[in-house]
């Protein structure tokens, strides 16, 4: 442990929020080891670590959402016991949640108001609500209703009520993970702002760069211990990841592709109205895959890429069966089972309950994608040899670890039932795989071992489509990287070319004339 | 003249059961939890409103006692639905079915007993005014209560703060837990005001519009009153429209009957359901975007400590 506190100034002015010993049981299990954590007026403070490794449960305890086991948190010298979140804001201590705790069919006013203790008037409270949004450069329409409002936009509203308890620590809990970068540096810069206005920061992020840039200290956890505090500005982002994984990550390479000349994947001009009210409509997509390529699709989620992993995989049919192309073969009009047969294979972003069903074995949810093409089932009838036989497969080849031969999907960590599903169905050697979000919520081990898995299998000459939020994931790769926005879908830009700059811009809206482009894909 | 006036009279009584009713289950839904035993917690509040108000031989605890039979019959989905985290619909449904049977037991000895109904408002002069005077001017007091009821709910629930806090818990009760709500107390809070409204909307039923206790004299009330719920997309104010409405085609088409109209008498009866549901959905495609159920509505919810 180098708990030596990096910065001189730290050492003159008392911690602002500390915690002793902090630990919390859950039967036998230990999600906060005796953790210690001093933060510091006018300091931005990184929570590092993999997931499961105790952040969320820190900061609730800190934010009076669970009560420690043991071990105590100190607030300004003094010792406090929070009975609830309220008691926490009325202390000073600010969260912004990493799942918005928004309210969909209420406005941004009234959402504002039910994370205040509701002593001023709604009048008041709304005047004071434009004033600091105007102050921090965060605009907002108090009387618009939530369900309406972009990803950002919703962020904001979170950062805007946690700013109007005027707070002297704010907790932020990965709010980069669904923002563009550019969003991203407007949140920076309100951030730095704070922080100069004398407030504290605890900064939780997967992101190491953003970390490195932004914080002044960064406190690692791993397996719900603290393992170091370190200044993240003298780390680079390899030491840091080495710290939180505990050893070295295996670094993904990709081999000599053998690329087809006759596209695997083709998507012709799909359009597609939404079919729920809050859904986004496809609008002239167009794309074209060869064996070999694997194409990312980056956006900011909810414009679009879940519908289009829908049309693409038969949960949503297309009226016409030219708009979506499987093999040579028109597959619009086609279901699952059928495009399975063609030879693809999906990998929805959800794992449990779209990917898997969790409450049935790992054997049972094989079955479920293999059955139409992978001879699972003989007359009808369920080999469970076979079923078996893929289970262990998928385990040896990637690595995922269980406590049984064939549990149940949701007794698998997230990283290990994600290592299955892959497999699953890298397993049955498809012609095209359509991912979504592949390693998203998975521990960095696990995410090098399936990043490897999808560029083998371009490698051997299927066709791979990954959708992603994680800019480095689709720069590590994929071959051509597209841009979701609002439903419509940029030209593919090389992997050489796709700048963060570039990619944040086509995000964010800007861009060329969108129709245009998308015929010129097709061209 | 005067067929007029009888009628608007006989709708008001008809509809006035199922506005309390609703107006209880809207509160009650509003907050998240989908309370299906309203036909129980009605026909056990008609039995014991009934029971009361013939042995004390008042009307008014005759109404109370209905609104605390109702009140504990809620009480006993809250403990299944809310404190053990048990599936909503099965709850609701066994106290439907728990209801009907209980309120069979108690009501037993009183079939067949009458008693003096509530007496209607009388206000000399206001209530003589010919065609509206009865209708505005002499009425019981459970028509005006429920309007009173309606409105207040209606209040609640836009100008309140606590009444915003209930519509959090509805649209998002993880949401509202981390916000450190407690979301398990309003809930409970707000099924026991929908067990009191069934309650009171059964005790009506013997206490004013027929001053006697049959066993299932809610006769599917209870069932409407959910419906129309949902009709009104937990609006208070199209729940009025509907509750209105309802009553207005059932009466209507009882005198349509007796008017000798060719069209079979099982079409007749089915109007009230068809013109309620044509009417509650062509107000609700007025509305743009937005989902109209409250989100977290029927969702089992489990804080973690």
């Amino acid at each position: 442990m180098s708990d030596a506190m990096p910065n001189s100034l730290h050492t003159r002015e008392p911690p602002l929020l500390q915690t002793i010993g902090l630990t919390k049981r859950y039967g036998d299990f230990l999600a906060n080891a005796s953790i210690d954590i001093d933060i510091f007026p006018k300091e931005i403070h990184a929570l590092l670590g993999e997931n499961g490794a105790g952040k969320s449960t820190l900061v609730k305890a800190i934010y009076g959402l669970i009560q420690p086991s043991a071990g105590e948190i100190r607030w300004q010298g003094e010792r406090i016991v929070l009975s609830g979140p309220s008691e926490a804001r009325s202390r000073g201590i600010g969260m912004v949640f990493q799942h918005f705790s928004l309210f969909e069919n209420l406005t941004v006013a009234e959402n504002v108001a039910l994370g205040l203790d509701g002593k001023e008037s709604f009048k008041d409270m709304s005047a004071r609500l434009e004033q600091v949004s105007k102050t921090y450069g965060l605009p907002l329409d108090p009387r618009r209703e939530v369900w309406q409002l972009s990803v950002g936009e919703r962020q904001r509203i979170e950062i805007v009520r946690a700013l109007m308890q005027n707070p002297n620590f704010l907790i932020l809990d990965e709010p980069t993970a669904v923002l563009t970068p550019q969003e991203a540096d407007q949140l920076f810069i309100v951030l730095e702002r704070l922080k100069a206005e004398g407030r504290a920061i605890l900064y939780i992020s997967h992101k190491l760069e953003e970390v490195k840039r932004l914080c002044d200290t960064a406190t690692i956890l791993r397996g719900g211990k603290k393992v170091a505090t370190c200044n993240p500005r003298q780390e680079t982002a390899a030491s840091l990841a080495r710290m939180m994984v505990g050893g070295e990550i295996k670094e993904v390479k990709a081999a000599a592709s053998r690329q087809t000349t006759v596209p695997r994947l083709v998507v012709n001009d799909l359009t597609l109205a939404p079919d729920e009210p809050h859904g986004v409509r496809l609008e002239h997509i167009s794309l074209e895959l060869k064996g070999g390529e694997i194409l990312g699709i980056a956006g900011v989620a909810g414009n679009g890429q879940d519908e289009l992993f829908a049309a693409l995989s038969g949960e949503r049919l297309a009226k016409d069966p030219g708009t979506v192309v499987i093999e040579g073969i028109a597959a619009g009009h086609l279901s699952i089972t059928l495009r399975r047969k063609l030879g693809a294979a999906f990998v929805p972003e959800e794992r449990l309950g779209h990917g898997t069903a969790p409450r049935m074995r790992l054997s049972e949810n094989a079955l479920l994608t293999g059955h139409a093409a992978s001879g699972m089932v003989r007359h009808g009838f369920i080999d469970t040899a076979a079923t078996l036989k893929t289970v262990d497969k998928a385990t040896k080849t990637f690595d995922v670890r269980k406590a049984k031969r064939d549990p149940e999907a949701a007794s698998l960590s997230g990283g290990n039932l994600q290592k299955f599903i892959v497999g699953r169905e890298i397993l049955r050697n498809p012609a095209v795989l359509v991912v979504s979000q592949p390693t998203w919520g998975v521990d960095a081990g696990a995410a090098a071992i399936i990043r490897q898995a999808l560029l083998d299998l371009a490698a051997s000459g299927a066709a791979v489509l990954v959708t992603s939020q994680d800019l480095d994931e689709l720069a590590e790769i994929a071959d051509r990287i597209a841009v979701m926005f609002h439903g419509r879908m940029s030209v593919p830009l090389a992997a050489g070319e796709a700048t963060r700059e570039k990619l944040g811009l086509l995000m964010g809206g800007s861009s060329l004339d969108q129709k245009e482009v998308a015929h010129a894909a097709r061209a | 003249m005067e067929l007029v006036e009888a009628i608007i009279l006989s709708v008001l009584a008809a509809s006035t059961p199922l506005l309390i009713a609703a107006t209880g289950e809207l509160v009650t839904e509003r907050s998240g939890v989908l309370n299906l035993g309203v036909e129980g917690m009605m026909i056990m509040g008609a039995a014991c409103g009934f029971a009361g108000a013939w042995l004390t031989g008042s009307i008014i605890i005759g109404a109370i006692c209905g609104i605390i039979a109702g009140t504990l019959m809620s009480l006993v989905f809250a403990l299944m639905a809310l404190g053990l985290a048990v599936n909503q619909v099965a709850t609701g449904l066994a106290l439907t079915i728990l209801g009907i049977g209980l309120s069979g037991l108690i009501g037993a000895g009183f079939v067949g007993e009458r008693i003096t109904p509530a007496p209607h408002l009388y206000i000399p002069l206001l209530t003589d005014i010919p065609l509206i005077g009865r209708v505005l001017f002499g009425e019981d007091a459970f028509v005006y209560l429920s309007i009173a009821l309606i409105v207040g709910v209606w209040r609640f629930l836009y100008r309140t703060r606590a009444g915003l806090i209930l519509r959090a818990c509805g649209d998002n009760h993880v949401s509202a837990h981390a916000l450190g709500y407690p979301v398990l107390r309003i809930r409970t809070l707000a099924v026991m005001f929908g067990g009191a409204c069934a309650g009171l909307a059964g005790a009506y039923l013997p206490l004013a519009y027929t001053p006697f206790f049959i066993p299932g004299m809610t006769a599917g009330r209870g069932w409407i009153a959910l419906a129309l719920v949902v009709f009104s997309s937990w609006r208070p104010g199209r729940l009025v429209v509907g509750a209105y409405l309802f009553g207005a085609v059932t009466i209507l088409q009882l005198h349509a009957q007796g008017w000798g109209i060719g069209i079979p008498s099982q079409f007749m009866s089915a109007l009230p359901y068809l013109a309620t549901v044509i009417v509650l959905v062509l107000l609700s495609r007025a509305r743009t975007g937005g989902s109209t159920a409250p989100a977290a509505l029927g969702t089992v919810f489990v804080p973690d400590r």
